[in-house]
Formats: structure tokens, C-alpha cells, sequence
């Protein structure tokens, strides 16, 4: 895309990695994206009190198209989906998601047909941030550590290099019913691969 | 307005710059904000944060696997296996019959409501005030037994150890027990020794 896709792996892209994530972290602009209650913690945040602005991320961005991270707030509904997934298709690479909130990661509570279980299978989460709804400083405790994440993200190909090596590392993953029991099931002991159930 | 009186020549000066005069005392106020990563606001005293298994004071877990907090839990969060102890094969994790061999809490369900922690008959179960728990990956938010337990106080030695001499289980609700006894602890050596955490509670 610019000159980082150009350099060769070393010593100038890796210092011109932590120039950019240091520039990248230090101006996140958030899209306004509230779904439900965990919304009004997220409003909560830009109050003088917790001061989002301090993470420079200055304002919320009312439009997608200026936003570069997308702190989904709120359980997804089936119907909002398609809308979730357009807003985050329109904003500008490079982008991240916090998954704010039980709902939004996992479906929470609402284990029904109604919810989306987890916004991971709409669009890549990059910080999952549990609590019903969190607490102001969870969100914030989030936002720093996407901070570190953006910090240490590769460019060019080194970046390439990461995504080949996570690619290989998912093909060689074991599939559930194959890997090893996390406990043993005392008599029921299942042998690798067979499906108890069966 | 014809009726308005005008001001001064002064202050028909100043008028355009007078709003600045509020920023610029803004500047000598105090500051609302709270420094969050640098300065932690204590949060509530019963603020529901992450949970805690907690033990006997001589490191038996309380919890006895009996899936209470499972059926109480509103979002299927919390998965429990009971199994039974065993003191033949030095398998004695709580006083009494069962303990809970396999707990996990998925932070990712949990709604902090502490319905489980009601449901604890015997105070196993219970929240901290710790919020921080944010992370990358869903698996990594399935918090297992062992980052559940409370960690050892003075005078705990970390299950599995047979019960104190002469006590049976009631006595440990009666709070008869108050540490490991030592013939606890040369038991958890002799059988635990390459154990860091029994060396550490032992020595």
C-alpha cells in the first residue's frame, strides 16, 4: 500500500513498525455504535470523569467512514447483523473491534434464536471485554490493551510472515473431537475421536 | 433593539473575547477526571468482579461439586463436575464426601449478577472486587479451576491433604480448624514433594 510494503524485513521496518503502532494507538477514533445498555457505559466514558480523550480518542465518530475502531456495545440481534457488518465494511483500514460486554462477545445470557451468539461470527473481534454491562475502567482497561496489540501489529511483510504462521497454526489445530479430554470423564473415558453421544 | 442599552466603550471592546474568560479560569480548577490506568478508583464494597473459590483455612477447597451455582447461573456460565474423595488413594480435596473436580466460569456468559454466589451453600463461591479481565481470545476467558482458587494464606497447605486429625466435616464449618496441622503438612511432603506450591507452604 505505501513505503512499508516496499522494505525488506529488518532492522528499518521493525523500527518504522513501533513509529507507526505508537502513531496508530495514539489516535483511535471510535465509531458511534451503541446497541443496548452497555452503550450508556460507553457514554459514561467520554464524561470528564473517565475522559476518554486522554487515549486520543477525541470524539466519537459519527460517521463510520472517519472511525478506525468499532467498540460494539450492546447484544447484536439477527436483524442488526447485516447493519453491523456494513458499518464496519465501511470504515477505513486499518481498523479494530472491541466486543464490549458478554452480549457482544459470547451472546451472554441471551442464549436464544433472536441473538447473534458473539459478533466474532460477523466481523474479527480484536479485544473480547467481559461484564453485563463493564464498568467504565473495564472499557478503558480494554482500550489499553488493544493499545499494546496495535503497538506491537507487524507491517509489510512481516505482516505477511504473522499471517502465514497463524494460517499454518490454525490448519495443524486438532478439531474438538479429536483433542485430548481437558479432564477424564472416570468411567465414561472417551477414546480420541469417538462420540459419546453416539 | 433601539430599546437596549449599549454598554461602554470598554466592554463593547471586550465582549467578542469575554467567553474566553470562563476557559481561561477553567484552567486554575480542579480536574474531574480519575487517571484511571495510574490511579484506581476502589470500587464498591460488594462490586461484582471476578469470582473466587475459596478454601479451609488448612487449604481444603470448600466447594463440594454440588452444581448449585450451575443451575442458578441465569446464563449457563458456569460448568461444575463433582467427583468423590478419597482418602485411600489420597485423593481428599474438601472435607466431607464430594469436591468439585472440574470448575470453569466462562467470563464470556457470566453477567455478574451473583446469583451463584447465593446459591453457595457453602461459602465456596464468591466475587472479588478485581474488574480487569479483558482479553483477545474467547478460550482465554474460560477461567479454569486453578485461576479460580483463592490463593494460600499463612497456615494453608494446597489441597489434596487428608482432613485434620479427629475433625470431621462439620467441625470445619464450626470453624474448629484454624491451619494445617503438622502432620498435614509432612503428609502433603511426602506425597506432593515435587509440588513448588506444597514446598513453599511446607518449609
Amino acid at each position: 500500500m505505501g513505503l512499508e510494503e516496499k522494505l525488506p524485513a529488518g532492522f528499518v521496518l521493525t523500527t518504522l513498525e513501533s513509529v507507526v503502532g505508537y502513531m496508530r494507538k495514539a489516535s483511535i477514533w471510535p465509531a458511534t455504535f451503541g446497541l443496548a445498555c452497555c452503550a450508556i457505559e460507553m457514554m459514561a466514558v467520554g464524561t470528564p470523569d473517565y475522559d476518554i480523550a486522554r487515549f486520543g480518542m477525541e470524539r466519537f465518530s459519527a460517521t463510520p467512514r472517519q472511525a478506525d475502531l468499532m467498540i460494539v456495545a450492546g447484544r447484536v440481534s439477527n436483524k442488526m447483523a447485516p447493519v453491523v457488518r456494513q458499518v464496519y465494511d465501511q470504515m477505513p483500514n486499518p481498523k479494530w473491534v472491541i466486543s464490549m460486554g458478554v452480549c457482544a462477545s459470547s451472546g451472554g445470557m441471551f442464549n436464544n434464536y433472536a441473538i447473534v451468539q458473539g459478533v466474532d461470527h460477523i466481523i474479527p473481534v480484536d479485544i473480547y471485554l467481559p461484564g453485563c454491562p463493564p464498568r467504565p475502567e473495564m472499557l478503558l482497561n480494554a482500550i489499553i490493551e488493544l493499545h499494546d496489540q496495535i503497538q506491537n501489529s507487524k507491517l509489510g511483510v512481516n505482516r505477511v510472515a504473522a499471517a502465514r504462521a497463524a494460517e499454518e497454526a490454525a490448519l495443524r489445530a486438532v478439531p474438538t473431537s479429536l483433542m485430548p479430554p481437558t479432564h477424564d470423564h472416570g468411567a465414561l473415558t472417551a477414546t480420541p475421536g469417538r462420540n459419546l453421544l453416539a | 433593539m433601539a430599546d437596549d442599552k449599549k454598554g461602554g466603550f470598554l466592554s463593547d471592546l471586550f465582549a467578542p473575547v469575554g467567553g474566553f474568560g470562563v476557559t481561561f479560569a477553567t484552567m486554575f480548577r480542579k480536574v474531574a477526571t480519575t487517571e484511571y490506568p495510574e490511579v484506581k478508583r476502589p470500587t464498591a464494597q460488594r462490586f461484582h468482579g471476578r469470582h473466587q473459590l475459596n478454601r479451609h483455612p488448612d487449604g481444603l477447597e470448600k466447594c463440594v461439586g454440588c452444581e448449585l451455582c450451575a443451575w442458578a447461573c441465569p446464563a449457563d456460565a458456569i460448568l461444575v463436575e463433582g467427583a468423590n474423595n478419597d482418602d485411600a488413594s489420597g485423593q481428599r480435596f474438601s472435607p466431607g464426601e464430594r469436591y468439585g473436580r472440574v470448575y470453569q466460569i466462562n467470563y464470556l456468559r457470566c453477567i455478574f449478577c451473583g446469583l451463584c454466589i447465593e446459591a453457595c451453600p457453602t461459602r465456596a463461591l464468591t466475587m472479588t472486587n478485581e474488574y480487569e479481565i479483558a482479553d483477545n481470545n474467547r478460550a482465554d476467558l474460560i477461567f479454569t479451576k486453578e485461576q479460580l482458587l483463592a490463593p494460600l494464606q499463612g497456615g494453608m497447605v494446597p489441597a489434596p491433604h487428608p482432613m485434620v486429625q479427629g475433625m470431621e466435616e462439620r467441625d470445619y464449618y464450626l470453624g474448629k480448624v484454624s491451619q494445617a496441622t503438622p502432620e498435614q503438612k509432612e503428609w502433603a511432603q511426602a506425597h506432593h514433594a515435587g509440588d513448588p506450591q506444597t514446598q513453599e507452604a511446607t518449609s
